[in-house]
């Protein structure tokens, strides 16, 4: 390795108080605030180790399987009459979503730290499972954090977790679901703070996550930017992700930060669509979603009148999560990338169609990604390229899928 | 007998300290959410341990996702939220129970997002006239002390920063430069709710503190029992005493009297 593996010269921020622009920054209580430091310093040091990045770099070669291809979509391409879609197929690396990127990364920086007890959250399980991967590969003790009604729609995953030696710890406050999770797993670091790593699975929370985070998933992007140009010639018109707290997004979305001709689009849930309050789309219902601090960070968030946080609906656990990483806030702000959603009954449709058009069952996360690149592709012309971020997938969705159209 | 406040914000909380410490005690501090088990009740509570004789409130504000909150003050606060209970009630509630007549000093303490909902400058100027004395918001670190900072000077309102057994030197000395009124010393690595014990470290770790800052130290998390009161007594400014009292809130009036009485008579 010629280059460092995680890049992180693409970036020039947060800022030295964890700011992207007028988001991130840290609101946690005072008792994390040294174990935040302490991460701060930690990573700081490890990115500066060649022996660190050559670490990571061994493990995600020889364990992971990266790099991950890049697919074309003929079938799909050739169906929709338009633009080509090429899919980054991170369905492919070891667990089945690009979860394990970030997982590892923070688990070898545990494991150098000398932390041995190591806690996380999960919505779909994909984190959960790609931190027990982890741990079970470093040898070091596991705690998952799933909220009830997650851990009721993502059953084959919380099996995956215990088979890996994982506890999962249900969670049966607020609506269950993955922001409680994060509730629970802040608790619990914040009790046994002197012992424990949080290895938090998305680009969000208090400085350094959102930042270090990206750091461990911006290989997504690197390896893609590369990718498209050998099988194209050319740079993509549009990156297409979804986003749940933002991590595979702001992955891809990193590399083609100065490419002014790619446009970055990410894919919010949209649920049962805006109107009806039932959607996870924080950057697209302003009526009941406005800059506040949840989980340590500030951002957007979906919240009452009174600043209490709003229960969320979509039919992807991942997705499910009523605020958004702090820098695609500030890419937003930016106007450098741009939020849309799909609805659930599009993610659906994408999910079937990627099915029997390419012989990919992708993740619901991911299929939201997938319905923005099939209202796209036929408003473009055909020598245009979109790039759509495959995240994930879709065994763990099958118990989802046959519930709602029928085995 | 109804007299009007002479005094308010920092300078009310100094006089408690003064108070107090004239009388060779700590000063009792209760923090009771508002809205729990019902509004009524909510201040009914605190009124009944104003009689008791407590030194000041924390007067909570419930908030969807308390992460330093252990299991009572959850559903405590969640129930409050079922009841209705908003940020403009809690400070409706703080004047209504300055128009009985109760003089203690007043900290409204609430998790930043509500606040910040509400309006920062428009929280802590509503704040001051409802008749409160200062801000204590868990989740926000001295980093962040610029989001109330400025408001709170402006209204005289004190704006509480915490430490932690976790704190070293350097976070000592931020939360005593910015901490105005008195600093919250978290008593252990955790979140709120009763213990048995008070953790054995507490006199080095207090004495600790002592030898970095003048400020008044208040002691909170875990406190539960009048032998904890005792123990306290002599260590400290004042102390907090929150989840236990929540639980007395939700069995009865009496049971909450009962307990404050007992915390404060052992003083
Ligand atoms: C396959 C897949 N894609 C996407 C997500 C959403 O997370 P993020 O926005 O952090 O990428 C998840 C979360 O669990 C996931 O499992």
């Amino acid at each position: 390795m010629t280059e460092p593996y995680i890049r992180t010269d693409l970036a020039d921020l947060p800022d030295a108080r964890g700011y992207f622009g007028e988001f991130g920054g840290r609101f946690v209580p005072e008792t994390i605030i040294p174990a935040l430091d302490e991460l701060e310093g930690a990573y700081a040091d490890a990115i500066a180790d060649p022996a660190f990045h050559a670490e990571l770099a061994h493990l995600q070669r020889t364990y992971t399987g990266r790099p991950t291809p890049v697919s074309y979509a003929r079938r799909l391409s050739e169906r929709l009459g338009g633009a080509q879609i090429y899919l980054k197929r991170e369905d492919l690396a070891h667990t089945g979503a690009h979860k394990i990127n970030n997982a590892l990364g923070q688990g070898l920086l545990a494991k150098r730290m000398g932390k041995k007890r190591i806690i996380a959250e999960t919505g779909a399980g994909q984190h959960g499972v790609g931190t027990a991967t982890a741990m079970a590969l470093l040898g070091l003790e596991c705690h998952v954090y799933m909220g009830t009604v997650d851990i009721k729609r993502q059953q084959p995953n919380v099996f995956r977790m215990k088979l890996l030696g994982a506890e999962v710890i249900p969670v049966t406050s607020g609506s269950r679901t993955l922001k409680d999770a994060i509730n629970e797993a802040m608790r619990d670091w914040v009790t046994n703070v002197e012992t424990t790593f949080y290895l938090l699975g998305s680009a969000l929370g208090p400085h350094p996550y959102p930042m270090m985070v990206r750091d461990f998933q911006s290989v997504i992007g690197v390896e893609a930017r590369e990718q498209i140009q050998e099988l194209t010639g050319q740079l993509p018109e549009a990156c297409i992700a979804c986003v749940g707290g933002g991590s595979n997004a702001i992955g891809m979305f990193h590399a083609f930060r100065d490419d002014d001709g790619t446009e970055l689009i990410g894919v919010e849930a949209g649920g049962h669509g805006i109107e009806s309050r039932e959607h996870a789309a924080r950057f697209a219902d302003l009526d009941i979603s406005r800059p506040g601090i949840l989980h340590g960070t500030r951002s957007y968030v979906m919240q009452d009148e009174d600043g209490q946080i709003m229960e969320t609906h979509s039919i992807s656990a991942g997705l499910d999560y009523p605020s958004v990483g702090p820098e695609h806030a500030h890419l937003r702000q930016m106007e450098r990338a741009f939020y849309t959603m799909a609805t659930d009954e599009e993610a659906l449709e994408a999910f079937q169609v990627l099915s029997v058009t390419e012989g990919i069952i992708p993740a619901l996360e991911s299929s939201h990604a997938l319905a923005e690149a099939i209202k796209r592709a036929p408003t473009m012309p055909r020598d245009s390229v979109l790039l759509v971020n495959l995240s994930g997938r879709g065994d763990k969705d099958l118990d989802t899928v046959i519930g709602v159209l029928g085995s | 007998m109804i007299k009007a406040r002479e005094i308010h914000g920092l300078a009310a909380l100094d006089q408690m300290f003064a108070a107090a410490r004239a009388q060779g005690r700590a000063a009792f501090l209760p923090y009771f959410p508002i809205g729990y088990p019902t509004h009524q009740a909510s201040l009914d509570a605190v009124a009944a341990m104003a009689e008791e004789g407590a030194d000041g409130f924390e007067i909570g504000i419930p908030f969807s996702d308390p992460i330093a909150d252990g299991p009572t003050i959850q559903a405590a606060t969640q129930v409050a939220l079922e009841n209705g209970t908003t940020v403009r009630k809690c400070l409706d509630a703080v004047g209504t129970l300055r128009a009985k007549g109760i003089s203690q000093p007043m900290l409204m303490m609430g998790y930043a997002n509500p606040l910040v909902a509400y309006g920062t400058d428009r929280f802590v100027r509503d704040a001051r006239r409802a008749g409160a004395d200062g801000l204590i918001v868990p989740d926000l670190p001295p980093e962040e002390a610029t989001l109330f900072a400025g408001s709170c000077a402006r209204e005289g309102l004190a704006l509480v920063f915490f430490l932690a057994p976790t704190s070293n030197d350097r976070r000592i000395a931020m939360a005593a430069e910015h901490a105005t009124g008195f600093i919250y010393v978290v008593s252990l690595t955790g979140i709120t709710g009763a213990r048995a014990q008070l953790p054995a470290y507490l006199t080095d770790f207090i004495a600790r503190l002592r030898s970095r800052t003048d400020k008044p130290l208040v002691l909170g998390f875990g406190i539960s029992k009048p032998e904890h009161a005792r123990q306290v007594s002599d260590l400290m400014d004042g102390f907090i005493v929150g989840s236990a009292l929540v639980r007395a809130g939700g069995e009865s009036a009496a049971a909450v009297r009962e307990l404050a009485r007992s915390l404060r008579g052992v003083l």
